[in-house]
């Protein structure tokens, strides 16, 4: 009831100390913009560092590992059941790295609707002879189509085009590092020996770039008949299998799973790179913790404000209660005064803070390192708005609060036989 | 005698700040319709602090006090704001005027908040008590542009506003000179007989109350007269 005559009271009092008010607003709407610039610029950049590792990595990677059996003869003999048997120095016997029954594996995970997708892969280190220098380096052999769909191959080709890997035959994408110790271009051809030292010539599609210079030294892609081609294998040869899941939270059960089930070494994302997440949700953490802090600085901005603005309407708020006006009534006066700075300050701040997120999102930002980005990293989550606008209510109201409850206190008594 | 519209039995107030003073002493009174009383005494009698409680808003006494019969002991809060919004109109010495709104507004706003009406007509009421008391010119005037007297006949009009059953007045002329004053004490008079408005004024100033159909003089927190 009277929430017009409410607020009309209390757009009449802002009115009259629109400056004051102002400067309320202003202090809500700078940290709104501040709250929403910072998170999404955070958001932003973990979206990006998480991207140049975990985009790059299988969920669940299945591979087989080259160990020594540990099942050794001798224990299995009953003569020598009750004895303590000491083995020095077992070898692995030939082992092959190959996937057995890969063909069975990859339609068993297409059939699985808990996975995104899969990428079959061959990893083989090789020599790159230049001249007189032998360069050792790895050849993965990939399935294009699938790698750029799930690792987002394209991304780091920054010369040539990654679908001629499949069009070309024996043709050969280098890291950048790489090609510049062969001082090989695009077009141009190279030398590969494999372990057993047979040589093959291969035309260079492309170059790429990760970011890790490592890995842009050391690594080249070629497609998977290329590398059984070098390898002298049949085509149901790979070494590995990467799986994407649709969600990436169940690849620790998912990967024993299949380890048990394929009878193959299964690694999934969270145990080979823990440390990520923890970066992520620190920085997440402080620029929220920086974001609340402005929030608490308007509050008392308000706070002070509006205790002021209620020293100076002592008449007011006397007249009003006088003439029939409830505490409650006062009350609801300040609060509105307090939440309308707020909404003012807050929507304002929303649009402010969309606006810088928007120029950061335009300035440049180009690192060798980084070749798909050209400028800041921007994350427009829709969640960061609705919590800064709950959050600027929140506060406004609260900061209203303490001021509007000595408002409606006051003794209107006191105040006219005072005069 | 006519209905009684004002009764306070036996009312007693003490300050206890630094040591205990009665200021009231069973005060015993009632006011009946369309009365026209002055309420006189000497400074410091009490004359004010009487008026406080009868208008609800001191409730730190003993005694009662009934107001168109109703009791107004141990009413809350909001139950007495109500009462005071829609039986008890106010003129104080100072004026009191909200300087944010029009002389229109400021009569209007105990009405809106009575919302009995609706804003076409609280609006149109407030016409019609500002045309009463000639100052209907003013009306869409701020009300910090104009005169001493003027804003004191802006206040009656804003006590009249939602036809009260009482009108208090605390000194409503102490700030005004004497050409004024007697404007205003004119004003009441004509409601008083025109309108058969009931009305209390705390004064002391001896000339008015003399002009008035009953004097209730006070000394030292009672009654004498």
């Amino acid at each position: 009831m009277n929430m017009k005559l409410i607020g009309s009271i209390a757009k009449a009092l802002l009115l009259a100390r629109w400056k004051q008010t102002m400067v309320a607003a202003i202090g809500v709407t700078f940290s709104i913009t501040m709250f929403i610039a910072l998170l999404s610029f955070m958001a932003g950049l973990n979206d990006l560092l998480d991207g140049l590792l975990l985009n790059r990595t299988a969920h669940v990677r299945l591979y087989n590992e080259i160990q020594p059996s540990k099942d050794q003869p001798v224990n299995r003999s009953a003569i020598y059941k009750n004895d303590y048997n000491f083995i020095h120095s077992v070898k692995p016997a030939a082992a092959r790295l190959q996937i057995y029954n890969s063909g069975a594996i990859l339609q068993a995970l297409k059939k699985d609707n808990r996975v995104l997708g899969i990428a079959p892969k061959i990893i083989t280190p090789v020599f790159f002879n230049d001249m007189n220098i032998h360069v050792a380096a790895v050849i993965n052999g990939i399935d294009v189509k699938s790698e750029s769909k799930l690792f987002y191959f394209n991304d780091y080709i920054t010369e040539g085009v990654s679908g001629d890997l499949e069009k070309i035959p024996n043709s050969i994408v280098l890291g950048k590092g790489l090609a510049n110790q062969l001082s090989a271009a695009v077009g141009d051809r190279v030398q590969v020996s494999n372990i057993s030292g047979e040589i093959f010539q291969l035309k260079v599609t492309g170059l790429f770039q990760t970011g890790v210079q490592e890995l842009d030294k050391t690594q080249s892609y070629a497609s998977i008949v290329t590398v059984q081609k070098i390898m002298g294998q049949p085509n149901t040869f790979i070494t590995d299998i990467q799986v994407k899941l649709k969600n990436v939270k169940e690849a620790p059960a998912i990967a024993k799973e299949y380890a048990a089930l394929f009878e193959i070494e299964a690694v999934d994302i969270q145990t080979a790179n823990s440390q990520f997440e923890t970066g992520s949700f620190i920085r997440t953490l402080i620029s929220y913790a920086v974001g609340i802090v402005l929030l608490v600085v308007a509050g008392f901005g308000i706070y002070n404000i509006l205790n002021m603005m209620i020293y100076e309407k002592m008449d007011t708020i006397a007249i009003l209660k006088a003439t029939g006006f409830s505490g409650r009534d006062v009350q609801n006066i300040f609060l509105a005064i307090a939440t309308s700075i707020g909404v003012l300050g807050g929507a304002l701040g929303l649009l402010l803070g969309f606006g810088l997120s928007a120029i950061i999102d335009q300035i440049p930002f180009s690192t060798a390192s980084l070749p798909t980005i050209k400028t800041y990293p921007i994350n427009y989550n829709p969640l960061f708005y609705i919590i800064g606008a709950v959050f600027s209510l929140v506060t406004t109201f609260l900061a209203g609060w303490f001021p509007s409850r000595k408002a409606s206190k006051i003794d209107p008594v006191i105040i006219i036989r005072g005069k | 005698m006519n209905e009684i519209i004002l009764e306070a039995k036996e009312i007693s107030k003490s300050f206890n700040d630094p040591v205990k003073v009665k200021v009231l002493s069973d005060i015993t009174m009632a006011i009946a319709k369309g009365e026209f009383v002055a309420l006189t005494g000497k400074s410091g009698c009490g004359k004010s602090t009487l008026l406080y409680i009868l208008s609800t808003m001191d409730t730190d006494y003993e005694g009662e006090l009934l107001i168109d019969t109703i009791s107004m002991v141990r009413k809350k809060e909001a139950a007495l704001a109500r009462v005071r919004n829609e039986k008890i109109g106010f003129v104080f010495q100072f004026h009191y005027l909200l300087e944010e709104f029009s002389v229109l507004k400021n009569v209007m706003l105990p009405g809106l908040k009575l919302a009995r009406l609706s804003e076409k007509e609280v609006e149109h009421d407030a016409m019609e008590k500002l045309k009463i008391l000639g100052i209907d010119k003013l009306a869409m005037k701020k009300a910090n542009q104009l005169s001493g007297g003027e804003k004191q006949r802006v206040a009656i009009a804003r006590a009249l506003i939602n036809n009260p059953d009482i009108i208090m007045g605390d000194e409503p002329t102490g700030n005004l000179d004497k050409k004024n004053s007697d404007n205003v004490f004119d004003l009441f008079k004509k409601l008083s007989e025109e309108f058969k408005q009931t009305l209390l004024i705390v004064t002391h100033d001896q000339s008015f109350a003399d002009r008035m159909h009953r004097i209730i003089e006070m000394e030292d927190g009672r009654i004498i007269n």
